[in-house]
Order: C-alpha cells, then sequence, then structure tokens
C-alpha cells in the first residue's frame, strides 16, 4: 500500500496529525471529567453515606443535588464536545480536505 | 384494578398498534436493500436519531421499574436513573465519530476494520449475541408479567402480541419503521411522564423542595438518604456504575443507530439529543417516583404487585383519573415494543452482516442474498425470543438486563476502544479479550449470589463458604479490567504489521469519512 504521506504535501499531513491528536485530547479530557463526575459520586454513594445523606435545606438532602447535578453534567458535558466539535473540529476537517 | 375493564387503555393500544402499522406499511415500500434495512438508507435527521436513540434504550424498567424503587425506597432509585445516563458523554467523547466514518452496520465493523476478518467477527458476534439475547430475555419477560397486570392478558398471549408486532416491525420496514416506532414511543412516553409529573406537582405548589418534604414527614428523612437497596457493599456500587456507563457506551442496538444519520456531524447531534431527552425523562421519573410515595403510597404499590411496577399507573389512575391510566399503560406496551424490535434489528444486523456476509461469504454476498439472510434471521430471532419468553415465565430474570451491561462493557467496549485508539492491538487480541469479556462475566455471575441465591435458591451461609462464591452481584468492575489487561498482553505477544500500516489510513477515514473525494492526498 502506497503510504498516503508520500503524495500528500507535507504541510497537509502535519495539519492532520496536529488536529487528530487534538481531538484526541479533547475526546480524552472530557472522558476523564466525566469519569471523575460519575465516580466521585458513586464513590461517595458506595463509602461515604453518611454525607451524600446531610439533609441542605427541608427537602433537599445532599445525594439528590449532586445526583441531579451529574445528571445535567452530563448534558452540559456533551454540549460542550457538540459545539467544539461543530465550532472547530469540523471546520479544521474542511480546511484540510481542501 | 386491572385495566382490562378499562376500554380506554384498550383504545388507546389500538391506536397505537394502527400508527405503527400504517408506518410499517409505508416503510416497507422503502425498504428494498441492505442499506434502507438496517440503516434507513442513512437518512435519519439527528433531531429523529436523537428521539429514536431513547426509544431504543429507555426501557419499561426506565419509567416502571424505576418510579417503583423510588416509591419504595426514596433516594436510591436514582443512581439507575444517573447509571443509564453517564454512558452517552461517552459514547459522544470516544466512540460515535470512529463508528459512523468506519462502520456500515454493525460496531464490529469498527473492531474489525484493521484487523482479519473472520475472527474478530465472530468473536464480535459471540458478545453482540450474548448481550442481545439476555436483553430480550429480560424485555420479554417482563414484558409478559406487565401486560398480564396491566391489561389483564394471559402471560404467553402478551410474550406471543409482543413478538408478532415486533416481527412485523422489523421483517416489512427494517429500520425505518423501526425508527419511527421509537421515535413514537419515545415522544408518548417523554409527553406522558412530563403530564404525570406535572399533575404531581401541582400538588405541591408545583416546587419539587415540597414533594421531597411531604415524603421526608411521611416516611422519614430516611427517604431522601442513600439507602442499601442497589447495591450491598460499596465496591458492589462502583461495579454496577462501572457496567451501566461503559456498557451504555457499548450496547450494540443503541450504536447501530449511529449508521441511520447522513454524516458524523448528524451523528455527534443525534447522541446530544438522546442525552438531552433521556436525562430529563429520568428528572421526571424522580418527581413521579416520590409523587407515587405521597400520593398513593408504597403499601398500596406493593399491594398492586408485580414487585413495585405499578407504582407510575396507580399514580396516574390517582391524579389523573382512568382514562390517563389507560394512556400511561399504553405507553407502557409502545415502550417495550420499541426496545424489543431496536434488540431484534441489531441481532439480525450482526448474523446477516457479520457471520453471512464477512464470514461465511467472505465479503461476497448478493444483495438479494443478504435480504433474504436477513428477514430468515428476523423470523428466527423472534421466534426465539418469544420462546424463550415463555420459558423463563416466573423466573427471576431481572438481573440479565444488568447482566447485559457488564457483559457489553466487559466483551465489546475494550476491543471497540483499542481498536480505535491503539497502534498496537492485534486480531489474537481482539478475539481473545472479547471472549475473556463474555465469559468471565457469565461465570462470575452464575457463582454470584445473584445466581446462587435469587436463581437457585440457595442459602447465602452455605454458598458464601464455598471456595469458588463470588461476593460481587455486579462483575463488571473486575471483568472489564481483566478484558483490557487480555488485550494489552496477548498484542504485546503477537505482532501484526498489516493492522499497524492501517492505522494511519484508519484515522484519515475516521476524520474525513468514507468519501475518497473528501480525502486530500489519495
Amino acid at each position: 500500500m502506497l503510504s498516503p504521506d508520500r503524495i500528500a504535501p507535507p504541510e497537509k499531513s502535519d495539519e492532520f496529525a496536529r488536529l487528530s491528536k487534538l481531538r484526541a485530547r479533547v475526546a480524552t479530557t472530557l472522558s476523564i471529567v466525566m469519569i471523575l463526575m460519575y465516580f466521585g459520586f458513586m464513590g461517595m454513594f458506595a463509602f461515604a453515606k453518611p454525607t451524600l445523606g446531610t439533609i441542605l435545606v427541608p427537602g433537599l438532602s445532599l445525594c439528590i443535588l449532586l445526583g441531579a447535578g451529574v445528571i445535567v453534567g452530563s448534558f452540559l458535558l456533551c454540549l460542550v464536545y457538540v459545539v467544539w466539535a461543530n465550532r472547530c473540529y469540523d471546520p479544521a476537517v474542511r480546511r484540510i480536505a481542501n | 384494578m386491572q385495566a382490562a375493564n378499562n376500554p380506554l387503555s384498550v383504545t388507546f393500544f389500538f391506536v397505537f398498534m394502527a400508527l405503527t402499522l400504517g408506518i410499517t406499511y409505508w416503510a416497507a415500500r422503502r425498504t428494498r436493500t441492505t442499506e434502507q434495512f438496517f440503516a434507513a438508507d442513512g437518512q435519519i435527521t439527528a433531531w429523529q436519531n436523537g428521539w429514536a436513540l431513547a426509544g431504543d434504550f429507555l426501557s419499561a424498567a426506565a419509567l416502571l421499574g424505576i418510579a417503583g424503587i423510588i416509591t419504595s425506597n426514596g433516594f436510591d432509585g436514582l443512581i439507575y436513573s444517573i447509571g443509564f445516563l453517564v454512558g452517552w458523554p461517552i459514547i459522544s467523547f470516544l466512540i460515535v465519530e470512529p463508528l459512523r466514518n468506519l462502520g456500515k452496520f454493525t460496531f464490529a465493523d469498527v473492531v474489525a476494520y484493521r484487523l482479519r476478518q473472520r475472527p474478530v467477527r465472530v468473536a464480535a458476534a459471540i458478545g453482540t449475541l450474548t448481550v442481545i439475547l439476555l436483553y430480550l430475555i429480560a424485555q420479554m419477560v417482563a414484558t409478559g408479567s406487565l401486560i398480564k397486570l396491566l391489561f389483564g392478558l394471559p402471560y404467553a398471549a402478551s410474550v406471543a402480541v409482543v413478538g408478532t408486532a415486533m416481527l412485523v416491525y422489523v421483517l416489512f420496514g427494517g429500520m425505518l419503521a423501526t425508527t419511527w416506532v421509537q421515535v413514537i414511543k419515545a415522544a408518548l412516553l417523554s409527553l406522558g411522564g412530563l403530564i404525570l409529573a406535572l399533575l404531581v406537582l401541582a400538588h405541591f405548589d408545583m416546587n419539587p423542595l415540597h414533594l421531597f418534604s411531604a415524603a421526608a414527614e411521611k416516611y422519614g428523612d430516611r427517604v431522601l438518604q442513600p439507602g442499601s437497596k442497589v447495591a450491598g457493599s460499596g465496591w458492589d456500587a462502583i461495579s454496577l456504575g462501572v457496567g451501566l456507563m461503559f456498557g451504555t457506551a457499548a450496547l450494540p442496538h443503541v450504536l447501530m443507530r449511529a449508521f441511520t444519520v447522513p454524516d458524523v456531524k448528524e451523528a455527534r447531534m443525534s447522541i446530544l439529543y438522546a442525552t438531552g431527552i433521556i436525562g430529563s425523562f429520568h428528572l421526571l421519573v424522580f418527581v413521579i417516583g416520590f409523587g407515587a410515595m405521597v400520593l398513593v403510597g408504597p403499601e398500596a404499590v406493593a399491594k398492586a404487585g408485580g414487585g413495585g411496577n405499578m407504582a407510575a399507573p396507580l399514580l396516574a389512575l390517582t391524579v389523573g383519573g382512568s382514562g390517563f391510566f389507560g394512556f400511561i399503560c399504553a405507553v407502557a406496551f409502545a415502550t417495550m415494543l420499541a426496545v424489543v424490535a431496536g434488540l431484534t434489528l441489531s441481532g439480525v444486523a450482526t448474523v446477516c452482516h457479520d457471520l453471512w456476509v464477512n464470514v461465511v461469504r467472505q465479503g461476497h454476498s448478493s444483495e438479494r442474498e443478504q435480504l433474504t439472510v436477513a428477514r430468515i434471521a428476523t423470523v428466527a430471532i423472534a421466534a426465539l425470543a418469544v420462546f424463550l419468553g415463555i420459558v423463563f415465565e416466573g423466573q427471576n430474570v431481572a438481573f440479565m438486563a444488568g447482566l447485559a451491561f457488564a457483559v457489553a462493557a466487559s466483551a465489546n467496549f475494550p476491543a471497540l476502544l483499542l481498536s480505535i485508539t491503539w497502534k498496537r492491538f492485534t486480531t489474537p487480541a481482539a478475539v481473545a479479550s472479547i471472549l475473556a469479556g463474555t465469559f468471565s462475566a457469565l461465570l462470575m455471575i452464575c457463582l454470584s449470589p445473584t445466581v446462587q441465591v435469587d436463581v437457585l435458591g440457595r442459602n447465602l451461609a452455605d454458598v458464601s463458604q464455598a471456595w469458588w462464591f463470588v461476593p460481587m452481584k455486579n462483575p463488571a468492575l473486575v471483568c472489564m479490567p481483566l478484558s483490557f489487561a487480555v488485550a494489552v498482553v496477548v498484542s504485546l505477544l503477537t505482532r501484526e504489521e498489516g493492522a499497524e500500516g492501517a492505522f494511519r489510513e484508519m484515522h484519515r477515514r475516521i476524520m474525513f469519512g468514507a468519501s475518497p473525494e473528501a480525502v486530500p492526498d489519495r
């Protein structure tokens, strides 16, 4: 198989490698944030139940607040990724492609 | 108390059936190629696909089951709600774009992209079909008993009705009909959930905190605090979390929907929409569960039978009258249908695309032949689902849904992730890790109290003395790292130069897609 790099102008190939790495870094960072957020919560659920059970105001305990926070946070992280991908990543891909 | 006496629920049921069968008739004329049968020709929009993903994923357990757990235990039900959501961002960051650009109909397309087709496809099919079968059994058994409870239909007849309806959708309408069944179901489910939650909140000045404090006044602060319902030991809870998060990110019927949209951007948007829809729905279910606790009462729910599943329908009856009760029952029915149709279709894709086309025929099979195989597989899987649903009547199969997530996390997720991210990943490593993940999860569950005590009815004190006893009810915490370790060790012991050489080309395709004109330097 012919290596594509031999045909490609070198600067395009560099740009591809850089963008590929950037996407990997963004995806990994967001995944780690997500994993820390969820397993931070589950870790407290598993090993710090009394803390999670703190009643903050009548009708609201810490676990309800944090639990709803994980749900909303998951969506917001997805949103951050989608906005980045649509605004930065896709145009960069198109620039290299043309 | 049964809805058999309720003409409204039967009417809703017939309207839903007529509508979905009409759509199937319309879709059948647009289902002539495998691309149409398995991926709706890639013509689904992101918005539709987001709703369809929610319809594919939210099972009856999401409304009836979780609401029931919250009604009887309070906060703990939210652990499941959160667990069902947290896999979606992972799909979005790590999985969906490579999947959309490398694959055709199944996630095995991605794993096999650089590796040798036949061994990888066979192993992936074993992992996938295990997940689908476990999930399908859990769904069919739940369906049979829920319809018996909601509509008063005999168990075997309920299973047969669901099996037949799903067969008709998938066989004639393929992905297009399945998508619309899922979209309609997700819309009905969200609408039903929203109305129910609003009717509950109307009793509490539209303030959820007033609802929660009313619950705490009646049943104590413990209902707002974490209990021990969800998992025995602390590590078991973590293990449950691992299974739910990474299992969701590798469920075959969810991943398959990435192929129904025109491009990567639409695929990524549809995951965002699905995350929003599923997340909002779970927040509504939390309100519904507490509403049933305060307005219906855990005692009344327990007395209605079905292991707490009647919490949401009874609440509907209390706050909305018998018409709304009928609506919620019909929605629950639609929910089950949409999930089993999606599961069946992804099972058919695995049998036809992975096993028949790429293993038996080694990539050379005519469209006509593929469609014939797909339709035979549809009939076979539907018949198997009905058969197993009837065989397992009355058995405790609730653990099978959780096990399906654990197997997906252990068997599919490591191979999928490593095939995209690690250049040195090899064919023997993929096969070994998929098989290690599948069988270690199955073995661990068989040796755990889930099977030994809950299913076989042995005494916990006796089995916990045995040398083979596994104290954990959720195997993912052990099996997923094991599968990763097997993959790494076997990769380092073997060498596959072709796969390494194709790594860069694969990343090019992940970025630019399959169309050759978009790739700059080829």
